[in-house]
């Protein structure tokens, strides 16, 4: 799914292009960023409700290259350009996380699938 | 000319033909031809073309009359002159007037000169600047050997990048027993907005190295987490130290306190002792350890309370980054 669609999807906007069009072929979202890095893939849609630095860090790690902020949260100015000069696209989605998640699953961007349960103890 | 051919030869394989027809069109003129060539006037003898044309080897000459071209004289020229047996007459009897000049502007394309002169079937192009005066003369062989030249500096402009993308190589042009290069970083406690500057930068010059895509990621990812562990839970910071070597590649972070009470519980999934302001971050959830885990080869854990901490990560280069395990000493 291109990042025109996604922004069409979601009545949202773009703050900064990704510095290629990619199609994006699935999405993951976390308000934590070591879940995020756990299933990271290129080609994928990071959708977080955290505004901070970390998430254009995670970002670069793993080769996200594009992330979805919700609930109308705005990046500063210093973090739109951090992602810029890395390349990184930044969406905006006037809906909170639950109804963006809906809103793209719905368009056709999948997500992980079903994940083994992992014993915690 | 042998080592011109063994250039060639090289050369067949990593460029293709397009690199040549590219170049003919971005070399100008002015980049290959023979500037300023010996001259002479119309009044001059047949018998002084003779006498350049032999010590020179040149087989044309321009014809210059106050620093106005007015036409060329020839070697065939030269044959009319000696068959009418009139090495006496002024040049300007036997020479190509200014009219019938082939001529190529000095800032065109090699690719048009070399149009002309297989269209003309002249040996030499006269060359002109703007205001239409000589400024040299241009043969096949000098677009040969411009082309040659040109060529040879793509080539070692292109074997320049393949050093760059291949890290294996580049360690080979260095001789030891044991090659390798160490990358240190300084990370601070509790500075969270450069949190990911050592991870991005190490990142870069693995990529720079020629490291697959695969490999740079785990890498990046492994060294944030222990980055990320540095600035949360330190006293005072510290350092994050890579050695990069050709079959691997090993990462240590180290810090001096306030270490780990028990390294076992700390490698389970979801145990943290991580303060809100790190859970505000979007860590801190006892993922950290675990996703290193995932990400190396091998995580070595040394940690006392009061001493400080030391996370090795090792990742072998494997060819397409993948995780590999593999034997070694």
């Amino acid at each position: 799914m291109k990042v025109a669609e996604i922004v069409k999807a979601i009545e949202g906007e773009i703050l900064t292009p990704p510095a290629v069009d990619v199609d994006l072929d699935r999405a993951f979202a976390a308000d934590l960023m070591s879940d995020i890095l756990v299933f990271a893939q290129p080609k994928m849609l990071m959708i977080t409700g955290l505004t901070n630095p970390q998430t254009i860090r995670t970002a670069e790690m793993s080769d996200m290259p594009v992330i979805l902020f919700v609930r109308g949260k705005r990046p500063s100015e210093a973090l739109v350009r951090m992602a810029e000069e890395i390349g990184i696209g930044l969406l905006l989605s006037p809906y909170t996380m639950y109804e963006t998640c809906g809103l793209l699953y719905d368009a056709g961007l999948p997500g992980m699938g079903k994940l083994p349960i992992v014993q915690q103890s | 000319m042998t080592q011109q051919f063994s250039l060639f030869a090289r050369m067949g394989k990593d460029l293709p033909a397009s690199v040549l027809q590219e170049l003919m069109f971005e070399l100008r003129v002015s980049r290959v031809m023979t500037s300023t060539p010996i001259t002479i006037s119309s009044q001059q003898l047949m018998e002084d073309v003779k006498t350049l044309m032999r010590d020179h080897r040149f087989s044309g000459i321009p014809v210059v009359d106050d620093g106005e071209l007015v036409g060329i004289v020839s070697v065939q020229d030269l044959i009319h002159a000696f068959e009418e047996q009139a090495l006496d007459a002024p040049v300007q009897r036997f020479m190509t007037p200014r009219d019938r000049l082939i001529t190529v502007m000095v800032e065109e394309p090699v690719f048009e000169a070399l149009k002309r002169l297989e269209q003309t079937g002249v040996g030499r192009l006269l060359v002109l600047d703007a205001e239409r005066h000589l400024v040299g003369m241009l043969t096949k062989g000098d677009i040969v050997a411009g082309l040659l030249h040109a060529l040879e500096a793509a080539y070692h402009r292109e074997e320049e990048l393949e050093r760059q993308r291949h890290p294996r190589r580049f360690f080979e042009a260095l001789v030891s027993d044991e090659t390798s290069l160490v990358m240190r970083y300084r990370v601070r406690a509790n500075d969270f907005a450069s949190g990911g500057r050592a991870s991005a930068q190490l990142k870069q010059a693995l990529l720079q190295m020629g490291a697959a895509p695969q490999l740079a990621r785990r890498v990046a990812i492994a060294t944030y987490e222990a980055e990320i562990n540095l600035i949360i839970h330190t006293l005072d910071g510290g350092y994050i130290v890579a050695e990069i070597r050709p079959e691997r590649i090993i990462v240590v972070a180290h810090d001096m306190g306030p270490g780990i009470a028990n390294v076992e519980l700390a490698r389970k999934v979801g145990y943290s002792t991580a303060s809100p302001l790190a859970r505000e971050m979007g860590f801190g959830a006892g993922m950290g350890l675990t996703n290193i885990e995932r990400c190396t080869d091998e995580l070595n854990i040394w940690s006392a309370v009061g001493v400080g901490t030391r996370v090795e990560m090792i990742f072998n280069v494997t060819e397409d980054g993948a995780k590999a395990p593999v034997e070694h000493s």
